[in-house]
């Protein structure tokens, strides 16, 4: 074998090799490309086997509560009711809806402005369907933590002029009976509320509603 | 005694054979002879040149522990508290084995805190070093992400709040918030998905990502040296050989130096480790000892005290600006604490590195950056008041005082010139 053919056009070996170098620029820039393009669709499988799984979605499906035996001034929960998440139910005194109605200056939203915190059926002074069932995801829009219930009209360390309603022990943020959060607190939003429709008088399906159904 | 090449004995005659054997098939002896046996430190190094050997003992013990620990642990959420209680009191030595490593993590960021001090104090970052400065602070980031994994494993209610509320932290990021929560847990919370994908990580990736970052680490530092705590440069000052006159090689004498301070500091560690495995609760939390609850937030959330400095300095965070939420910039000083010091080799234009030359301007700003860190690692486990958020306001701005000051105070004050050779006292 002559060594010669080896090397393009037939030159003799002991000439220098002349590098065409736009044709290697190409090509490396080609290879790189198609390399990248290849990296990015190869990681897109674990990228996306992060995303919740299918079992993990369809353990967020609806559940479905009694709530005929909760009292004016109780909170059934938290439950793990929506997505696994905890829930609040609260049914509410005539006299705290009539508080709810009023407008309060101490609160950072009283309107309900966020269109992500509730569904558009929940727009109103008391954030939930009927006035006197409040239903609200259990998790304070700060970090996460879940606040306490305190259901009483009485003054509270946190509050000498508490009209009852949740506090978080993690950061200090409050929320009224209707989960609406006060002003100058850590958390940024009014507690969310979960799409949910009453199937009866005393039961009511949380995590559907007429429009997720 | 002195030997001749023939009166060696048959053992030696041997090994050296072997030696050769192997030095022709792989470089054997030339990696010894460039890492240990021919690689010269400064002979004046002190207490602070201890630590990032320290660091790789325990990080032997975190990895032998950690591999032991997996034998027994059960990544579930049914099994996961449980098999933690079983370590504790049904596996031969499992409470022991737990408590090296959960001690040992504690441990590992005191020495890492004080390696970095070192770092500060002697201007380690400086020119030629600034690779080996970011290399540690990669092995940095990795070490506290090792950390918050790790911590979730054992399931308990602290655990899992903690990680409830660290995760909420990059929802506070506009736009991709939300979505990158729910990534991140693979769940609507955190859940055993979410544990499953933290032990994986805990005890394959993070561990893998730490090995190969401290090789790199040792490769940057074996390139360039070390400094010596004076500023002086022994690489000025060789004989006719070529050895640094103020240099003693790692083997056998630096070495030495560190199997000593290795003993005294077990000392110390097993100290902790039999009679303060808890130590008060702060190396294991008290609201950890009950299951993960994920309807019941404990009354009071703490990180571990190692956190606690970037919690404090995360809650200082408390007005929105531009539209944005509070939690938000908390998120940005956080991550802007942690990742300041990077820029370090840049900020510091002292004509010299060690704090023995530098000014006094310098050393009140290292002082009082010191005490800011201490101050605000207390504040982190107090609970929120408007008093205690008002002095992590202030102590954060003194934290980044000393970072964003630097340039210029570095430059208007009067330094002394370092010396020529290598200073002992
Ligand atoms: C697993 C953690 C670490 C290990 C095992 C480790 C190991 C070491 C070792 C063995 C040395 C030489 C001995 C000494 O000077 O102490 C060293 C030096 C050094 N390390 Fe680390 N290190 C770690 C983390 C870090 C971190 C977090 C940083 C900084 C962000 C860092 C920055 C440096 C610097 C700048 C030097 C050179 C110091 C000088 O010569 O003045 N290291 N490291």
């Amino acid at each position: 074998m002559s060594t010669e053919s080896a090397v393009g056009g037939g030159t003799p070996s002991t000439a220098p090799n002349p590098v065409n170098r736009e044709r290697r620029y190409f090509l490396i820039g080609a290879t790189a490309t198609v390399g990248g393009v290849g990296a990015v669709g190869a990681a897109i499988p674990f990228v996306q086997s992060w995303m919740p799984s299918a079992k993990a979605r369809a353990a967020g499906a609806p559940v479905t509560l009694d709530i005929g035996k909760l009292r004016p001034g109780e909170m059934l929960g938290p439950i793990p009711a929506w997505r696994g998440k905890p829930v609040f139910v609260v049914r509410r005194s005539d006299e705290t809806v009539a508080h709810l109605e009023q407008a309060d200056p101490n609160l950072a939203d009283p309107d309900s402005s966020n269109p992500e915190m509730q569904p558009e059926y929940a727009r109103n002074p008391w954030r939930s369907r009927r006035p006197e069932i409040g239903i609200y995801l259990g998790l304070c829009t700060h970090l996460g933590c879940s606040p306490k219930f305190y259901g009483a009209v009485q003054p509270e360390s946190f509050d000498a002029n508490w009209q009852g309603g949740f506090f978080c022990p993690c950061h200090g943020s409050r929320f009224d009976l209707a989960g609406r959060v006060v002003k100058a607190v850590p958390a940024p939003d009014n507690l969310e509320v979960p799409p949910y429709r009453f199937a009866s008088e005393n039961t009511v399906v949380i995590g559907e509603d007429e429009e997720t159904a | 005694m002195e030997q001749t090449q023939q009166a060696k004995g048959a053992i030696p005659r041997l090994w050296g054979g072997l030696v050769d054997w192997a030095d022709a098939r792989f470089p054997a002896t030339e990696t010894w002879d460039y890492h240990l046996a021919k690689y010269y430190a400064p002979k004046n190094h002190n207490f602070w040149y201890l630590m990032g050997w320290l660091a790789m003992v325990i990080l032997a013990n975190q990895l032998i522990t950690g591999i032991w620990l997996t034998m027994s642990y059960v990544p579930s959420d049914e099994g996961a508290f449980a098999s933690v209680e079983y370590i504790m009191r049904d596996v031969e030595f499992g409470w022991l084995l737990r408590y090296l490593h959960s001690t040992g993590a504690s441990a590992f960021f005191v020495i890492v805190y004080l390696h970095m001090f070192r770092g500060l104090m002697y201007g380690s970052y400086r020119k030629p070093r600034e690779l080996l400065w970011l290399i540690g602070m990669a092995i940095f980031v990795a070490l506290m992400a090792e950390g918050f994994f790790g911590y979730l494993l054992p399931w308990g209610n602290m655990s899992y709040w903690a990680a409830q509320v660290i995760i909420s932290l990059f929802g506070a990021i506009p736009y991709i918030g939300p979505d990158l929560m729910e990534w991140i847990r693979g769940d609507f919370l955190v859940s055993e998905i979410t544990l499953n994908r933290f032990f994986a990580l805990h005890v394959v990736a993070l561990p893998l990502v730490l090995v190969g970052l401290v090789f790199v680490h040792l490769v940057a530092l074996h390139h360039v040296g070390s400094t010596a705590p004076d500023g002086a440069d022994i690489k000025k000052h060789k004989d006719a050989t070529g050895k640094p006159l103020d240099g003693i090689p790692f083997w056998p004498y630096t070495v030495t130096h560190d199997v000593h301070a290795t003993v005294v500091f077990l000392f110390i560690f097993c100290a902790a480790v039999f009679y303060a495995p808890e130590m008060g609760g702060y190396f294991l939390e008290k609201p950890n000892f009950e299951m993960a609850n994920p309807l019941k937030t404990p009354e009071h959330i703490v990180p571990v005290w190692y956190y606690t400095p970037f919690y404090a300095m995360l809650r200082a965070a408390t007005y929105p600006l531009f539209g944005v939420p509070a939690k938000f910039w908390g998120l940005v000083v956080m991550a802007g604490a942690i990742a300041i010091p990077a820029l370090l080799p840049w900020l510091d234009r002292s004509p010299v590195a060690s704090i023995r030359s530098k000014g006094l301007a310098s050393k009140w700003m290292l002082g009082l950056f010191v005490v800011s860190f201490v101050i605000l690692g207390y504040l982190g486990i107090t609970p929120p008041s408007p008093v205690a958020t008002a002095a992590a306001q202030v102590f954060t701005v003194l934290y980044f005082a000393y970072f964003v000051l630097m340039p210029w105070y570095t430059r208007v004050e009067k330094t002394k010139p370092p010396p020529e050779r290598v200073t002992t006292r």
